[in-house]
This record gives C-alpha cells, structure tokens and sequence, in this order.
C-alpha cells in the first residue's frame, strides 16, 4: 500500500497531505482478512459494520495469534525458569515493544491494562495516593491540594471524566472543563483562565468518540505546560485510526484500548513518560509488582512491573501486540486518508431532510465517527431501522452524557468506521437513513 | 409482515404520536381519601425516561394515570397503552396486567398463546413483535416499571 504522505499528529488535519487512501484491491484484501465480515444478518444480508468506535473486529492474524499462544506458550510471565516462561515472557515483552513502537513510545513507557479506564484510573488513583503521602517526595507532582484544579473537557467520554471527578472528591481539588462549540469542537477562546497555575492535570480526548473531532493536542499540551500541568490523553478514538506518536505529541500520559484497534477485550495500556512513572506511586498493589516485601513493608519494582499487579492478561497483550503489527503494516497515514474519505460520505447525510449531523461538517480534523438526530424519530427507532437493512450503528449517549445534554439531545445515532469499511457501505447506510422517517410517518 | 413492522405496529406509532397520559397532572390532596404516588424511571443505556403519576381512590382503584418522558417511539406508546389499560381498573387487575405483559415480553415473539390473556392486554399485544429484539423490552417495561414504583410508593399496594 502507498503511504507517502507525513501525515503529522498533533494540529494537523489526519490525511491532509496527499495521502492515498486504500485501492480498492488493498481494501478487498484487508476485508478478506476479518472473517466476521463474511457473515449475514437479518435474514441473510450482508453485515454493514458501522460500529467501530465501540469496539471493532478483529483480524484472523489477531485470532490466530491468540490461539497460538495458547497451544504453544501459555505459561505465567516474569517467573519460573522453565522454557515455556522464558516463551511466553518473550511473546508478551515483545508485544509491548510492538505496541509502543506504534504509538512512538519507549518500551518501559507502556503499561499493560485491562483497558483504557483502567489506565485512566490507574492516574487518577496515583495522584490520590501521592496527595496522601504516598510515593514520598519523588511523588510531588502528584500531590492535590484544595484550591488545585483538573481541567476536563464537555468533549469527554465518561471514561475521562468520572475517574476525575471522582480524584476531585477524594482531594478537595476542584473540577473545571473547557466547553464546546456549536459545530463540536473544543472551545478555546477562554483557555487561559481556564488552565492557570491552579492546575495539575489537563486530561483530554484525542479524537471525540462522539463528534469525530480531533482535538488540537499541539495548543492544549503547550497551554498545560505553561502552568506546569500534566496532560492525560484519552486516545482510544485516534490510535486505531490516524498515526500516532505520543513523543511527538508531548503528553504526559495517554490511555488507549485493545479492542477498539482490531485487538482483543480484556487489554489496554497506559503510556507515561519514563521520568514520571519513576515517580508515579501505585495504584493496585499486589504479587508480580514488589521488589523486597517484609511484614512491615514492601519496596516496590520499577514501570512498567510496579502499574502490573498480578497475573497479567498475557494472550490478549500478545493479540493486542499483533493488532498493533497488522496496523504498522497497512500504513496509519494511509489509514487515516481512508477514514477522511469515508468520513467525507457520511457527511452527505446532511443533505437528507430531517437529520441533523453532531458535530463538524467539514472533514478537517475529524475522523469518520459521525452522530446525529432524525426529526421526531428517537435514535432507537433510527437504529433499529438500519439494523433492520443488516447496518449496525450505535444508538444512545456514547458514554457522554455532558456532550449530549450541551446539543439538547438525550440520544444521538452514531456511525463509525474502521480500516475495513468502504464506501459502498456508508451509501447504503445512507439510503436505509434516508427512508427512516418516512417509516415513522414524520412530517 | 417483516420482523420490523411486527414491532412497529400501526398502533404503536400512532401511541407514539399522539400518546394518552401525557402530561403531569397534579395529585389529589390525601384529604380526599385517595392515594398517590410519582416515579421517575429512566434506562440507563439510551436516556429514556419517565415520570409517572397514579391517582388511587380510596376503593382501591387506579383513578387517573398521568405522565411526562421523552424516548423511543415503544417506550412513549407503551406507556401510552398502559394508561389505557389501567385507567379504573382495581389494583388486583392492574398486578394481573403488569405480570402478563412481562410474559408477553419474555415471549420471544410467541405471544401469550391464550386468548383471555390477550383480550385483556388488549392493544398492548401489538408489542408482541418487540419481544424478539432483547435489546428493546426495557423500552417496552420503562412505563410498566413506573407505575409499580409509583403505587408502591403511594402505600396503596400496602391497603389493598
């Protein structure tokens, strides 16, 4: 596959530079590779999948890889000395090398996690345990005090938010969030009274699994850096679909999910700068994560080991570990041109009477995640409609209550894309849109 | 008939436009021998929801069914249905009608296969058809659930 362009995280539109996308033979060729896409529904129709930015499919490669390791390797990791710990050490070290060559991070800077929320928890949670004294003073940055603030945006799935409200009530710190505009975007004209010295942590979405919308990463890290604030980036959106390098984007601390980047459930991982998960205390303690335990006391073992409590999910970081390869190979930049191009089709359902698009209606930084409401129909209706014609959509508040109520809805529908997604399939989720209200008689 | 007009019934559209019940009225003052209870139910997982008002007289009937929500078109027509269904009826009837619609809505789309059943749910049959779609009987159960609650919390079930 082509991917000539440098397609720049950060500020920058995924795909704005000449990028390809996918030809049609690669796109046939990554489809034949998801055997879940063979399938019908409804009666014998063809699946139309436009449910990825809940969870996507999977890949053989991903399955394959996962079965494997447990016919071949399946042993407990970093214990034992016989050959099947050595093996199964090595496929789960090497699974986070390839995970954190893919989103430009050292090796020691990713943490295994169950998933993203758990690696935003784990944060929240140091910071609880720094404020009360734990992790002594290499643990000062993440000390809160009443009158400290945590700046969110209304953007936020409630994954990165409640673990913050939650910091905010077990501290005394105060909550505060950055608003968003009319089309979906995050709002900036007040940033400067609204990340000030009172803040320790800015923790944001990379891309909005709501509106599509990228967030501009390069203006907020530098805002939080001014003030001496440390940045949490919730990157579950942008990982699986446009390049990423968390180096290049400067943030402190990133969270993304296996399952959403054509790996398993059951995985996810922390990013954290080196220097700061040195310092960071932990979180879940227990077996696996301990240098020298007495019945006093416990010294605890470098990151990544010290955030890896117990025995770890290892076949699922191994398939998550080969998600991450499948992805390399294709090529993010030309990743991210597919999804602008799709993303570009889902927009014309604007032009359909009675729908009304949730967010950013140029494809300019955002992604093919894109919700919206039809006149007088509930979103249910809307989605069971399609699900009706075999298209699958997300219907609800997407975990994101705060974004929902901001645009006056309690219920948006939602279709999203993924790597295996083509265009034929965005105009058939046009067409079955387009014949909704008609069926519920709206005027 | 498709599986989707099987759930979407005419008549449940036609609640979902121009649904009975709705719109809160006040309750009667308990000086008036009645009993009366409010409850706000919601399904946590789409944002629909209701609040419910039940009016009992002191015979221990349903005097009036009043009702607020906003939701998909099988959550606002069934309450609507229900409101029909319940309005005057004893509280002996209305337990009847709340365990044979939550029959019907475990029926995977069989129906109740008795007829005395069915004629007393009357058109709340039509949501036979929403019984094979799993994800959509709580929609169906929202304004159900809200009525239970509201007459518990009247303290009529605990006369009658």
């Amino acid at each position: 596959m082509t991917t000539t362009a440098t397609v720049r995280p950060g500020d920058t539109a995924p795909g704005a530079a000449s990028a390809v996308g996918l030809s049609t033979t690669e796109l046939a060729a990554v489809r034949a590779d998801f055997p879940l896409l063979e399938r019908t529904v409804r009666g014998g129709q063809p699946l139309v999948y436009l449910d990825s930015a809940a969870t996507s499919q999977k890949p053989q490669v991903v399955l394959d890889t996962e079965v494997d390791f447990y016919e071949q390797r399946n042993a407990a990791v970093h214990r034992g000395a016989h050959q099947l710990a050595e093996e199964a050490t090595e496929a789960f070290e090497q699974a986070r090398a390839a995970v954190a060559a893919f989103v430009g991070a050292d090796e020691g800077e990713i943490v295994w996690q169950p998933g993203a929320t758990a690696a935003i928890n784990v944060v929240a949670y140091a910071f609880s345990n720094a404020s009360l004294g734990r992790g002594g003073e290499a643990a000062v940055r993440f000390r809160l005090a009443p009158g400290d603030e945590i700046v969110v945006t209304e953007a936020e799935h409630h994954a990165n938010l409640v673990p913050w409200q939650e910091l905010c009530a077990r501290t005394g710190a105060v909550l505060r969030w950055i608003p968003v505009t009319d089309d979906g975007r995050l709002d900036l004209a007040d940033l400067d009274r609204i990340v000030t010295e009172r803040t320790k942590v800015l923790a944001f979405g990379h891309v909005s699994n709501v509106t599509g919308a990228v967030a501009p990463v390069a203006t907020l890290v530098a805002a939080a850096r001014r003030v001496g604030a440390l940045t949490v980036l919730d990157a579950c959106q942008s990982v699986p679909n446009m390049p990423v390098d968390f180096h290049e984007l400067g943030v402190d601390f990133a969270a993304f999910s296996g399952h959403k980047m054509l790996g398993p459930t059951g995985v996810g991982a922390l990013y954290g700068r080196r220097e700061l998960l040195e310092a960071m205390p932990p979180t879940v303690t227990g077996g696996s994560m301990v240098e020298v335990v007495t019945m006093e006391s416990t010294t605890y073992a470098p990151p990544p080991q010290r955030f890896e409590a117990g025995t770890q999910m290892v076949a699922q970081t191994v398939g998550m570990g080969c998600a991450a390869q499948y992805l390399g190979e294709l090529g993010m930049a030309g990743v991210a041109q597919h999804e602008t191009e799709l993303a570009a089709e889902m927009l014309k359902i604007a032009d359909i009477p009675g729908v009304r698009v949730i967010g950013p209606l140029d494809t300019a930084d955002r992604l093919a995640v894109v919700s919206f409401v039809v006149d007088g129909v509930h979103a249910h209706d809307v989605g069971q409609v399609l699900d009706d014609k075999g298209i699958a959509v997300r219907v609800g508040h997407h975990c994101a209550q705060p974004l929902h109520r901001r645009f006056g809805v309690a219920a948006t529908a939602r279709a999203s894309a993924s790597v295996y997604t083509t265009v034929e399939e965005v105009v058939a989720f046009r067409e079955a849109l387009a014949g909704v209200r008609a069926f519920f008689g709206a005027e | 008939m498709s599986t989707l007009e099987q759930m979407y019934q005419q008549v449940i559209l036609d609640h979902a436009k121009h649904p009975v019940g709705r719109g809160l009225v006040d309750l009667p003052s308990a000086d008036q021998g009645h009993l009366a209870g409010e409850s706000h139910q919601v399904n946590p997982t789409c944002g629909d929801e209701v609040t419910l008002r039940v009016d009992v007289t002191p015979e221990g009937s349903v005097a009036g069914v009043s009702w607020e929500g906003q939701g998909c078109s099988i959550s606002q027509a069934s309450v609507s249905v229900m409101t029909t269904l319940v309005e005057g009826a004893p509280l002996a009837e209305v337990a009847r009608l709340d365990r044979l619609f939550h029959d019907l809505m475990s029926s995977r789309g069989k129906g109740l296969g008795d007829d005395d059943a069915e004629d007393a749910l009357g058109d709340a049959t039509a949501f036979t058809g929403v019984s094979q779609y799993p994800a959509r009987i709580k929609c169906a159960l929202l304004g159900w659930a809200a009525l239970k609650d509201s007459l518990a919390r009247s303290g009529a079930l605990a006369t009658s």
